[in-house]
């Protein structure tokens, strides 16, 4: 059984498509088996909605009279880049505010644009003879906006590391507070429903992909940031740590605060929640197969980071549907686990973007070019050189 | 037996008398001291935990009134702001007693007011900042 983007797109532009969430899948394809699950569904959505560090917005103010080229540039006193054009920024998620810290961030300036509230920009430009003003202070909304549009360059990240701590005292991470002595662990994956973990080797996922990005339709613009198909991967091919990511880009104006939520983790920093969701289409059983893959099925690596090293001890290996029971179990101790990935969330935007599809006749792109796939390149570390070594 | 959550108030001249120590031993109660701000000279409060008979513990809050000290049941201390939760689930992974739980199956988040020792671990971990501790 084999079908082409062509036929599946017809039958989602005649209203004919069948699409479902990749939980509704699996369970189908217990009940008829694979291949009749893959024959009767032609569509299979994902979605995703975890903090996402490396995300942020491009966005353009339009020109003052007299005009201003913005050298230094604060949103609700976040910096911002004046390494662009005259009225051109990048906001990055992460960026601290001047006045209050990680409490608010770049990604807290997104979220206050996409709920419609005034953000205070604040500029100053060395003044030229084209550019005479230096200075400016003024309050914008999105809809003031030229262009706003997100461009994040790594989110989706195929699995992740569960991460505990060995050590005495607590840690504060990126993936929350680890309690010392392995008292929790913490992970954070979308599991079954996650977009890259049901096509692992990138077969339907590439750049082009028209997807949905923060409650906008978007579109996977390259492959993320440190994307590793080099992973070790299980018998059903899917990556057992982190391993392949993705950039993408979406209209900031289309997008909603549902699904773009500005986050602070303590004592570490700032960094935005973001729903992510892509439809996959059901080319054919192989691809099938791994979308009828459940959280039992689906493995990640546990990691100690009570080494606070770049390589740090993996300890074992625990399925989804362990993680999400509450408790694992790692070289014989018990220890309670908490996600930091929204599974209501993700089910909603899954949920949403099956919607689209079968609503809004949301039609889908086969790659304009793959993603690098298994066996390519990996991620490099940095080394630390002296000018003498180089 | 029963055990009651007290939210208690101290008049600043009242803050440093040994009050846990005459409901021990005056009222055979057993109190658990779930959170305090009792400096001197300053108004004070203190979530008090009580373990003891029904009786006895009518009797121990009627001391308590006689002593000046402003009683009421703990209500609500720790508030979930639902608007900004996203349900990420994070703070079940700081809650040693387990009071923050994700549901089974639809991992929605659920709160058992009575396992809550008031630690406050969730209120720090929360990166959305919708818990919040009322006292």
């Amino acid at each position: 059984m084999t079908k082409s983007w062509e036929e599946i797109n017809a039958r989602i532009a005649s209203g004919e498509a069948v699409v479902m969430t990749a939980e509704e899948f699996a369970v189908l394809a217990a009940e008829d088996g694979v291949s009749a699950a893959a024959r009767t569904v032609d569509v299979v959505t994902t979605g995703t909605f975890g903090p996402m560090c490396s995300s942020g917005v491009f966005l353009n103010f339009g020109h003052s009279d007299p005009p201003i080229k913005m050298a230094s540039i604060t949103l609700n006193d976040v910096p911002a880049s004046g390494g662009l054009a005259a009225v051109d920024t990048y906001l990055g998620a992460t960026e601290p505010s001047v006045t209050r810290g990680i409490e608010y961030g770049g990604a807290h300036v997104i979220e206050d644009l996409l709920r419609g509230r005034a953000v205070r920009l604040k500029a100053t430009g060395p003044g030229t003879d084209c550019y005479p003003r230096t200075e400016i202070d003024t309050y914008v909304t999105l809809e003031d906006l030229n262009q706003a549009y997100l461009f994040n360059p790594r989110n989706c990240y195929q699995n992740y590391a569960v991460a505990v701590n060995s050590g005495d005292r607590a840690l504060y991470t990126y993936l929350g507070t680890l309690l010392p002595r392995f008292a929790n662990a913490t992970y954070s994956s979308a599991g079954a429903l996650s977009p890259l973990l049901n096509d692992p080797t990138y077969r339907a996922i590439g750049v082009g992909t028209r997807c949905f990005v923060a409650g906008a339709p978007g579109y996977v613009a390259w492959e993320g940031t440190q994307h590793n198909p080099n992973q070790e991967r299980d018998e059903n091919g899917v990556p057992v740590g982190p391993a392949g990511t993705l950039a993408f880009i979406a209209d900031l104006k289309q997008a909603s605060h549902e699904f773009f939520s500005a986050a602070t983790f303590e004592r570490y920093g700032v960094s935005a929640f973001v729903g992510i969701g892509i439809p996959i289409p059901v080319l054919d059983e192989d691809l099938a197969a791994t979308l009828a893959l459940t959280d039992a099925d689906l493995s990640a690596t546990v990691f100690d980071y009570g080494v606070q090293r770049r390589s740090r001890p993996a300890l074992g290996r625990v399925t989804y549907a362990e993680l999400r029971s509450g408790q694992i179990e790692i070289e014989g101790r018990p220890i309670p686990t908490g996600p930091i990935s929204s599974l209501p969330v993700a089910r909603r935007i899954a949920a949403e973007l099956k919607r689209w599809i079968t609503e809004h006749r949301f039609t889908l792109n086969p790659p304009l070019q793959p993603l690098p796939q298994p066996g390519s390149q990996g991620v490099k570390p940095l080394e630390i050189r002296s000018e003498e070594a180089i | 037996m029963a055990r009651r959550r007290l939210d208690l108030t101290f008049p600043p001249r009242q803050a440093t008398k040994a009050i846990t120590y005459h409901l021990v031993r005056d009222f055979d109660l057993v109190p658990n001291i779930l959170r305090a701000q009792i400096q001197p000279a300053q108004e004070g409060r203190m979530l008090l935990e009580l373990t003891g008979s029904a009786e006895q513990f009518e009797a121990g809050v009627a001391f308590l009134r006689a002593e000046g000290i402003g009683v009421r049941e703990a209500a609500s201390d720790i508030c979930l702001d639902d608007e900004r939760c996203v349900v990420c689930g994070l703070c079940t992974a700081v809650c040693r007693p387990g009071a923050l739980t994700l549901a089974e199956g639809t991992a929605e988040l659920v709160f058992d007011k009575d396992k809550c020792v008031y630690c406050e671990a969730c209120v720090v971990a929360c990166p959305r900042r919708a818990v919040t501790l009322r006292f």
